[in-house]
């Protein structure tokens, strides 16, 4: 299949008849030459529809800007990128048929992409039986587990394990000893109580409940009577989007934060533009990308005044901003390695540093976790300058591999 | 569980009875409709969230939570009236699952359109200056507008329980509800009947839509799962059955919330598995009559 | 021909479809994949497909509508995956057993459901499907919970001594294709059988048929068994297919597809809930790549086949094709 820039069914026509016969017998210089002016192929499954739109809407945008860069900057040998984007749904099953499709029909170079533990780990088993570069650009910790991970899988986002444990290594020594955990009854919910409670111990932190409650729940109060009799001094939020923003309006209700101080592992900045001040006034979180970083880091501003230029004014939300630097990472590795085999790609990659949003980042041999810094932001009620300002930055951890979950405990060997 | 005191259960039962009255209002509308006109009406997620983003709406077009109280049940009733004048009426007489499926079809147009109209995230809401803050129930704090919450489904309820009992058209819906022939006979417009009872059954969908809108996301998904928690009250109290509709409601809400109290991960669990020990037991619902439908 | 009296040409048309149809339906499904944008997806049509023909023999032949067949499939999804997985069992093997296992919950919930009728079977179904859910929810170490079950490697992708690249698309297709083919060819003979009879005089008048003399109950739960192996069996080629199975092959939307699939297709025809799931998938693929707003695009032409095309698809082809028979009959 060497013309697959041919209609599907133009493809299969061709392929049937005598001129598929043509092709085929086509001599094998000038397909080479052909194939050196195709363009290189990303694909980016996202969920465009459903609970995480605006986010995964986000990361397009943010994908498709450097994509533009790296073809205005020439490209690579004169090859151009295209980015395929394509809707998940937020549906595992769907997100593996779209894999199938980007691989097998379309025939792509690597994938980006992905915004759900669920829908990554599903993409990540199709990419690896295929051997086809994965770059997931949303949290999970089971990806980097030795049973999901192969070598082809790189994870450009944080995972819960070190998002948890940077809040928890922040708000841990300064607001009390007693800890409720609300948590969203899934993997990642339990992976961030985890990261939590490890980094807890240092502290001497005293777990009162872990209280889970239904993923996608809309309603929490009747978990919050209970919390409310259990007097802890610190709340942790261990769940996600909708969820957090769910709970976190409820507990503002039923007057929990005047008792004790609420923190969440993972404040999202959508999450927080959708829900209003008033459900976030006060909850303190970890973020892995907040704009107002460009104050003190010259790269995001740098991303920053890109985005702004292309989108209005807009500024890149968190998961965008991985949007983004999932897509240059891969591509400055094609650079780097001259060539697009799913190999060499991997090998450069395994050995960058780079930075392109938020100061210095590497990959970790054993499992290709970015390692990177980690942003502690507080919600704003007052004082905000614009609609775009709506965090408070208290403190930026430095990237470590001490962080992470280490790679024994993964079930890697060390390589 | 040792922390577990006695005023612990009974603030969990009001945080249970809030719950149940949304459940309840929605529960009514879905019954009224269904022991009207037997449409099963899978769209009713769907007026519920369109209630949500109206409401919020006319709240910032005119700055009252009371304004907005009544003029989004209008609204949403309005959307009814026409969905039943044109897509639904076509199908009288063709069965249960045609109108089943046609409104699961319009659900799907309902939430694209609030997506395009109010955007994929949603919209902020927050609960009125008015009704704000916690009051001291003597057994532990309680949000007032959770409170308000129970008030105003009792209201609501009470004024339909008048108006189907004590007035003419009431009396029609009755008569129309055990035999629409009989009621056609008698020289009275069914058609018009059973558009106006199609109108109501979605504007209370909309108000409990607006009604829960404090307390949560508005987004266009939020009716999806509101659905299949309605339905289950509805088929626990018995479809059709108004006081069924009630009773079911704030029975699901207590259970949801002891269940959250006691085995929190199965909150969500617990009113399928009520539903089942229910139907196995009392095929009809609790206050169904035995034989309808089937 | 001449000889036969008018009145029987009709029983002979359609005795010559029914005879036929199986091998009608195979031979369209053998060039299937050549005709469609890409191989995954017609692998997808072809097993929600076979889904929504098992759903088709408890809705449309039997009058049963169920809101819990999604846990059918998906026990027959988890099931061959878990074997895989954990026993190494081979493919074929694994197969046999997510459909046996899908089956036997089949029995238990056919057994509990049909005491209730009408809209209370659905919702008694629909319950002990969300039971079945969140039992494979919170059996994480099992079942990998909300991440969903990963890890089916079909390493040996042959039989009798054959070796079969199971990454190959099209190989995958025909080697499914060989199961759904068995698959319908039972459900044909089913249908033609005096028991296939007794099930659609169920749905006409349950009442007379039990004055019939017939055990309605037993013919209630054989068919409900019937066609939860069915779907079992879709849901076992599906974790083949996407070597996954996510926690949403339970849940109760899925059970929903397979009402919406037989409705659009025509319910209570052969081939009815083939064509519906083929439209609805090729409908949402393709709506999905040109807008985000595929939701309202289905909406709609979901709404404009309810209020015009109420036989679905295949069943107003089959209509107006057996109306030109008869009137061709007749004039003659």
């Amino acid at each position: 299949m060497s013309d697959s820039t041919t209609s599907p069914l133009r493809r299969r026509l061709l392929a049937g008849g005598a001129a598929g016969a043509a092709i085929a017998g086509a001599p094998f210089v000038s397909r080479l030459a052909y194939a050196q002016s195709l363009p290189i192929k990303i694909g980016f499954p996202t969920p465009l529809t459903g609970a995480f739109s605006a986010e995964a809407q986000d990361q397009v945008r943010a994908a498709e800007l450097a994509v533009k860069e790296f073809n205005a900057a020439g490209g690579f040998n004169g090859r151009k990128v295209e980015l395929l984007v394509r809707d998940d749904k937020l549906n595992p099953g769907e997100a593996a048929t779209r894999t199938l499709e980007l691989i097998e029909k379309d025939k792509v170079d690597l994938i980006v992409g992905s915004l759900s533990a669920a829908t990554q780990l599903s993409i990540n088993a199709i990419c690896k039986s295929r051997k086809t570069l994965f770059n997931s650009i949303s949290q999970s910790d089971a990806i980097n587990e030795a049973k999901d991970w192969s070598f082809y899988t790189f994870h450009e986002a944080l995972t819960p394990h070190a998002t948890a444990g940077a809040v928890a290594r922040y708000a841990f020594p300064k607001f009390g000893k007693k800890v409720v955990y609300l948590t969203a009854d899934y993997a990642y919910g339990h992976e961030m109580v985890r990261g939590f409670q490890r980094a807890g111990q240092a502290f001497g932190m005293q777990t009162l409940a872990d209280i889970r409650h239904p993923l996608g729940a809309a309603d929490y109060s009747a978990f919050l009577p209970r919390i409310q009799a259990l007097k802890p001094d610190i709340l942790v939020l261990c769940n996600f989007g909708r969820d957090l923003l769910n709970s976190a309006k409820q507990i503002t209700d039923f007057g929990l934060k005047k008792q004790m101080k609420v923190i969440a592992p993972v404040l999202l900045y959508t999450a927080r533009q959708a829900g209003g001040a008033e459900a976030f006034d006060g909850i303190l979180g970890g973020t892995g990308y907040y704009w107002g970083m460009e104050d003190t880091i010259p790269s995001a501003k740098k991303f920053n005044d890109k985005f702004r230029k292309a989108y209005g004014g807009a500024v890149p939300s968190d998961y965008g901003a991985l949007g983004y630097a999932g897509i240059r990472s891969v591509l400055q590795a094609i650079q780097e390695a001259r060539s697009t085999t799913a190999t060499a790609v991997a090998n450069v990659m395994r050995k960058m540093r780079y930075d392109f949003y938020k100061g210095t980042q590497f990959y970790r041999l054993c499992d290709h976790q970015s390692v990177q810094s980690i942003i502690i932001v507080e919600s704003k009620s007052t004082g905000m300058k614009d609609k775009y300002d709506v965090f408070k930055i208290l403190s930026i951890e430095a990237p470590s591999e001490s962080n992470l979950r280490t790679c024994d405990e993964l079930g890697h060997k060390v390589i | 569980m040792a922390e577990i005191s006695f005023q612990l259960l009974l603030l969990q039962l009001m945080t249970g009875l809030a719950l149940g009255a949304i459940y309840a209002l929605l529960a009514v509308g879905l019954s009224l409709i269904f022991g009207m006109l037997t449409v099963v009406n899978f769209a009713h997620g769907a007026f519920f969230m369109v209630g949500a983003f109206l409401g919020v709406y006319f709240l910032g077009l005119t700055g009252s939570f009371w304004f907005s109280l009544v003029l989004t049940p209008l609204a949403v009733g309005a959307i009814g009236l026409l969905c039943e004048r044109f897509l639904v009426r076509p199908l009288y007489g063709r069965g249960i699952d045609y109108p089943l499926l046609l409104t699961f079809g319009l659900s799907y147009v309902m939430i694209e359109s609030m997506r395009v109209l109010f955007g994929l995230e949603g919209v902020p809401t927050s609960v009125p200056a008015e009704l704000k803050g916690v009051v001291d129930l003597g057994i532990g704090s309680f949000p007032t507008y959770r409170l308000f919450l129970i008030v105003a489904t009792a209201v609501i309820i009470g004024a339909l329980w008048l108006f189907i009992e004590k007035t003419r058209y009431g009396l029609i819906i009755r008569a129309g509800s055990r035999d629409p022939e009989i009621v056609r006979i008698l020289g009275v417009d069914i058609a018009r009947v059973w558009l106006i009872v199609f109108g109501i059954g979605t504007a209370i969908a909309g108000l409990s839509g607006l009604l829960a809108a404090p307390t949560r996301a508005v987004n266009a998904e939020m009716g999806i799962p509101v659905l299949a928690e309605s339905f289950v009250v509805t088929v626990v109290g018995g479809m059709g059955s108004l006081p069924g509709a009630v009773v079911a409601g704030l029975l699901v809400g207590v259970v949801f919330s002891m269940t959250s109290l006691f085995a929190p991960e199965y909150a969500e669990l617990s009113i399928f598995v009520l539903m089942a020990v229910v139907l196995l037991v009392r095929p009809q619902g609790l206050f169904g009559k035995a034989g309808l439908m089937g | 021909m001449t000889k036969t009296a008018q009145t029987d040409f009709l029983p002979r048309a359609t005795a010559f479809i029914a005879k036929h149809r199986v091998a009608a339906v195979l031979a369209f499904l053998m060039i299937f994949p050549l005709v469609m944008p890409y191989e995954a997806l017609a692998l997808n049509i072809l097993i929600f497909g076979l889904y929504a023909v098992g759903f088709n023999l408890l809705f449309g032949y039997t009058g049963l509508l169920s809101f819990g067949h999604a846990a059918f499939f998906g026990v027959g999804s988890y099931l061959t995956g878990i074997v895989i997985i954990r026993f190494g069992l081979s493919w074929w093997m694994a197969i046999a057993v997510g459909t046996a296992c899908a089956g036997l919950v089949g029995l238990v919930i056919g057994f509990l459901a049909i005491r209730t009728r009408g809209i209370y079977f659905s919702m008694v179904t629909l319950a002990l499907g969300q039971i079945v859910y969140y039992a494979f929810y919170k059996a994480e170490n099992w079942t990998g919970g909300e991440n969903g079950l990963r890890g089916i490697t079909v390493e040996n992708f042959g039989i009798f001594g054959i070796q079969l690249d199971i990454l190959n698309p099209l190989t995958k297709y025909y080697v499914l294709f060989v199961f759904v083919a068995a698959a319908l060819w039972l459900v044909s003979r089913i249908l033609a059988s005096p028991f296939g009879a007794v099930i659609e005089s169920i749905r006409e008048n349950e009442g007379r048929c039990a004055a019939c003399g017939y055990d309605v109950a037993r013919a209630k739960l054989l068919i409900f068994v019937l066609s939860s192996l069915i779907c079992g069996l879709a849901g076992a080629l599906r974790a083949l297919h996407l070597s996954i199975v996510p926690i949403d092959s339970l849940h109760y939307l899925l059970s929903g597809q397979a009402v919406m699939m037989c409705l659009l297709g025509g319910m209570g025809t052969f081939f009815g809930p083939f064509v519906g799931a083929g439209v609805f998938l090729y409908l949402e693929d393709v709506a999905t790549v040109f807008t985000t707003h595929w939701m309202a695009v289905v909406g709609v032409i979901f709404m404009l086949f309810v209020l015009y095309f109420p036989r679905g698809i295949w069943g107003t082809l089959i209509h107006r094709w057996q109306a030109r028979r008869v009137h061709a009959g007749e004039a003659r």
